[in-house]
């Protein structure tokens, strides 16, 4: 077993098992479900939008090339200056050199999950950069010391009472129970961090090839003040983001922030084509846009599963399934938490230790059906499965499924097992037997019935 | 040992020698007209300018932004003073635009250019930003600000309210349309930021709760002439 | 018309009632039904495991089994799923994959193809308790079932159809899942079988019998007032 997977089985345990924290995540996103649902009604054609807003992904990924060089191109002409980064090392020194550079010391970044993916805050620490994240549920997480819990909702874990005692802990503020008060008392202390700051980082949520403008979507305007006030903007960006057309947006926007998060837009959907223009009166000296492989194109190489690089990082898959409602975002171990991180993370980080991740799905499919951009998601975890099984094949599973299909192969060895199976099963469920200990544990099974189905249909009347 | 630039595209032309099948999705992509073939499945914008402003209307008011209805521009320089006055503002910035000169010379307290010079501190010591904007969208209660119609990057998000005065021509019914609008506008010297702006600054990362006001205004007017 | 019956190995094992019940309504509708013995599981297991070429195995078994057959109808939205969404996915490219493509147009799920491919809704049934119903994720998702068996069920006399919250929910079945992950299967079986209890129903009622045999079996451990029951089941009362 990979270590990735034991501590996975242990704190999916952990969490699956603490129902007052299930509850508060089920009851956290109870308000989404509803919001969601009123913006959806006002799409004349839900599914039609969908088919239109993958599209407009399938054609950029599919011609990433060509798209890519365009984009660069302009956001060149545009004075923006392009970094390349092969993997997280490299992406990381880059950014380094840029503060070094410019002799920097005071850091503010917004929400960007990619710099999660790079593990950029530590290797900036270690530097001897201050580091601040904005975003409010960053900056929450930040002061945990704890990753993201959710790509989109970093901190929906944590109760008031939590943020409450931490913002006391670090920033010396009185109690409060209000979400309000909490949310000020980050306001405040962070207004003159930006004021501050040398650098800004951001993310970025599409790279529009048309024009060399790179897409920011937020609610909180921290990003807006990251990119306003410091005088140097660096932007990390996987290289998948690309959309080929400004229009485009018309659509991956809207439905971005309906699928993600229930609105109708999120509060700041923000174009930037470079460092301040002239007879522009603020805005950045330099803009740098760090841009990422870092295995996506492994992902790339593999047709079946190209269209995961569709992800505009919305959240919709992760507030749908009830594997991630049920253990947490934690728990997966992994930058990008449910169904999307299980169908990417083994071809970022690798099948072998992170495989499980596929296998810990009902394969309910909501996912598929949340996803805005249409990735076939839950049946790519199918897919990971058979290419771990071929990949990475363990003894047990092909004894198990090789002895199941001889019987199975068999119909009157299959009727005879069954019999034998149905006249002990009060004994096997006594037994700590692979699968079956695992189910008696929290559930019953029917009481076996005297016949089967195919000897009552032969003898009806017997 | 070749750059990243040139390994990275070498591996993006590797692997896209296998294609992957169009996904079963019902249309074609169509060349920078998605907004176009996406518009009859998108939220309505209204087909006409009445109905454009009637959903503006609706869709501002649910988002908590206020929307300012005044016929004339002596109208508007009279409803943010009075909001001035009503909210107690001690320093108002604003673009120094044309249309909103005179607004801010009616404002009953002290009010300042913002575009002549870079003062972050002095920005943040302001309790509104006074901006014009590029368009506004119908279909979503956005409204597209620039550095370009707004007095640069910080002004619209750095003072606690915000304020747009705006023109009832400039509602567009979608979001297509205004993206086409400011391509058609700036052509290849679009500002260097372009921010649509849809309601007042608002975090839920508290419990899923709804504050407003995380980090940018927590008050966004508009006050539509005509 | 002559229908063949595709009865899910553990029904055939564990719930014989089920096959029994289906069986029981399609003639009741005047058609005939057999039930070809060479059946025995469709591969779901080892295909759902990652073990494709054992399934692919199964599944040219199952071609086989059903060669010539005019309609195959099984009580179970999950392994009709199996055979028609993924025995072509399985077989393609392979010298099957054109009898794949066949036998998926032929096979139907019990209520689909009541509803869908006779047209019919009232079997003429008697069922005078309150039921609620859960939609099994492959039928609702995969086969995109959802007012079928609800249809059906209104139309069942003295019937009271509730529906439930977390009504869209996964019950945590999964197949080998609920038992390689069973802390994660019970947490959900605990979500969709609260909900379910919480209705007041007398039965929880569904057209896959392997999420009633989860569902069932952690409303029996938790001692919940609310038993599982098949649609075909309901269907075929008549008293």
């Amino acid at each position: 077993m990979s270590d990735s997977k034991a501590i996975f089985l242990k704190d999916a345990a952990v969490n699956a098992a603490d129902g007052d924290q299930r509850a508060f995540i089920r009851k956290a996103l109870g308000g989404y479900y509803v919001n969601r649902d009123l913006q959806k009604a006002r799409y004349r054609d839900w599914e039609r939008a969908r088919d239109a807003a993958s599209l407009a992904k399938w054609s950029a990924v599919n011609d990433l090339a060509a798209v890519l060089e365009q984009f660069v191109a302009n956001f060149e002409r545009n004075g923006g200056v392009v970094h390349w980064a092969r993997d997280a090392a490299e992406a990381r020194d880059i950014i380094l050199k840029i503060a070094a550079d410019n002799q920097a010391k005071a850091i503010v970044k917004s929400k960007c999950m990619t710099s999660e993916e790079i593990h950029l805050n530590d290797a900036l620490e270690k530097a001897g950069y201050g580091v601040v994240e904005s975003d409010l549920g960053e900056f929450i997480q930040q002061l945990r010391g704890e990753a993201p819990y959710h790509f989109v909702f970093p901190c929906m874990h944590v109760k008031r009472e939590a943020i409450s005692e931490l913002f006391t802990k670090h920033l010396g503020t009185a109690p409060t129970d209000s979400p309000e008060e909490l949310t000020m008392i980050a306001r405040r202390h962070l207004r003159q961090l930006y004021v501050d700051a040398d650098i800004g980082i951001t993310g970025a949520n599409f790279l529009v090839a048309e024009t060399g403008q790179i897409s920011i979507t937020e609610n909180e305007g921290n990003a807006r003040l990251t990119a306003a006030l410091p005088r140097i903007h660096v932007a990390l960006s996987g290289i998948e983001k690309v959309v080929r057309h400004l229009d485009d947006l018309s659509v991956l926007l809207p439905m971005l922030a309906t699928a993600g998060a229930g609105q109708p837009m999120t509060c700041y959907n923000t174009l930037y084509s470079g460092p301040r223009k002239e007879g522009e009166c603020d805005g950045p000296e330099q803009f740098h846009l760090v841009l990422l492989d870092n295995s996506r194109t492994r992902l790339l190489a593999d047709p079946e599963q190209r269209d995961a690089l569709h992800c505009i990082r919305c959240g919709a898959c992760l507030n749908v399934c009830p594997i991630f409602k049920n253990i947490g975002g934690l728990a997966y171990g992994t930058t990008y938490q449910g169904p999307i991180g299980s169908v990417i993370t083994p071809h970022l980080r690798g099948l072998k230790q992170w495989n499980h991740l596929s296998g810990a799905s009902s394969l309910c499919g909501a996912c598929t059906d949340a996803c805005p951009v249409r990735i076939d998601l839950h049946h790519h975890l199918l897919h990971n499965r058979r290419n771990a099984a071929k990949e990475a094949p363990t003894l047990f599973d092909r004894v198990f499924h090789h002895g199941f299909n001889f019987v199975i192969k068999r119909p009157w060895l299959f009727a005879a097992g069954g019999r034998i199976f149905r006249a002990t099963l009060p004994l096997l469920q006594k037994l700590p037997l692979p699968y079956m200990g695992a189910w008696m544990k929290t559930r019953d099974l029917p009481e076996a019935p005297a016949r089967s189905f195919r000897d009552q249909w032969k003898n009806p009347d017997a | 040992m070749p750059d990243a630039r040139s390994d990275i595209f070498a591996r993006i032309r590797e692997a896209l020698k296998v294609k992957a099948p169009r996904p079963h999705l019902k249309g074609e992509p169509v060349a920078g007209k998605t907004s176009a073939a996406a518009k009859p499945w998108l939220p309505d914008g209204g087909e006409s300018a009445e109905a454009s402003l009637a959903i503006l209307a609706e869709q501002l008011a649910k988002l908590k932004a206020m929307l300012i209805r005044v016929p004339d521009h002596a109208s508007a320089a009279k409803a943010v003073a009075e909001l001035a006055a009503a909210k107690n503002w001690k320093k108002v910035a604003y673009h120094g635009h044309p249309l909103l000169r005179p607004v801010a010379a009616a404002l009953p307290c002290e009010a300042w250019e913002a575009d002549a010079s870079f003062e972050k501190q002095r920005l943040e010591g302001c309790d509104a930003g006074l901006t014009t904007c590029e368009s506004i969208v119908a279909q979503l209660g956005a409204i597209l600000v620039s550095s370009a119609s707004s007095g640069g990057r910080a002004l619209s998000i750095l003072p606690h309210a915000h304020v747009v005065v705006a023109e009832a021509a400039q509602v567009v019914p979608d979001l297509g349309s205004a993206l086409a609008l400011a391509k058609a506008r700036h052509g290849d010297q679009m500002p260097s930021m372009l921010s649509f702006i849809t309601g007042p600054s608002r975090t839920g990362d508290i419990e899923r709760i709804l504050v407003l006001g995380a980090h940018g205004p927590k008050e966004l007017y508009l006050v539509l002439v005509g | 018309m002559r229908v063949s019956l595709f009865v899910p190995c553990f029904v055939d094992q564990l719930t014989p009632q089920v096959g029994l019940a289906t069986a029981k309504v399609l003639k009741r509708l005047g058609h005939e039904v057999e039930f070809r013995p060479a059946q025995t599981c469709c591969g779901q297991p080892s295909f759902n495991s990652g073990q494709w070429d054992v399934a692919r195995e199964a599944a040219v078994r199952a071609l086989g089994v059903f060669r010539g057959a005019e309609v195959v109808v099984g009580p179970s939205g999950s392994c009709v799923a199996m055979m028609r969404q993924f025995y072509p996915e399985l077989l393609k490219g392979t010298p099957h994959a054109a009898e794949a493509d066949d036998l998926a147009a032929r096979t139907f799920e019990f209520s689909e193809f009541l509803v869908k491919k006779l047209g019919v809704t009232d079997v003429g049934a008697k069922f005078a308790k309150k039921v609620t119903y859960h939609d099994g994720c492959h039928a609702l998702r995969e086969l995109r079932l959802k007012e079928e068996p609800r249809r059906l069920l209104r139309a069942v006399k003295g019937l009271e159809l509730i529906e439930t919250e977390e009504g869209e929910t996964c019950c945590g079945f999964g197949g080998l899942f609920s038992a390689k992950f069973p802390m994660i299967s019970t947490a959900m079986a605990q979500v969709k079988g609260g909900a379910l209890a919480r209705t007041g129903a007398d039965y929880v009622v569904s057209s896959d019998p392997s999420c009633l045999l989860q569902i069932g079996g952690w409303l029996s451990r938790e001692g919940k007032p609310i038993l599982p029951l098949h649609i075909a089941e309901v269907l075929a009362a008549d008293a």
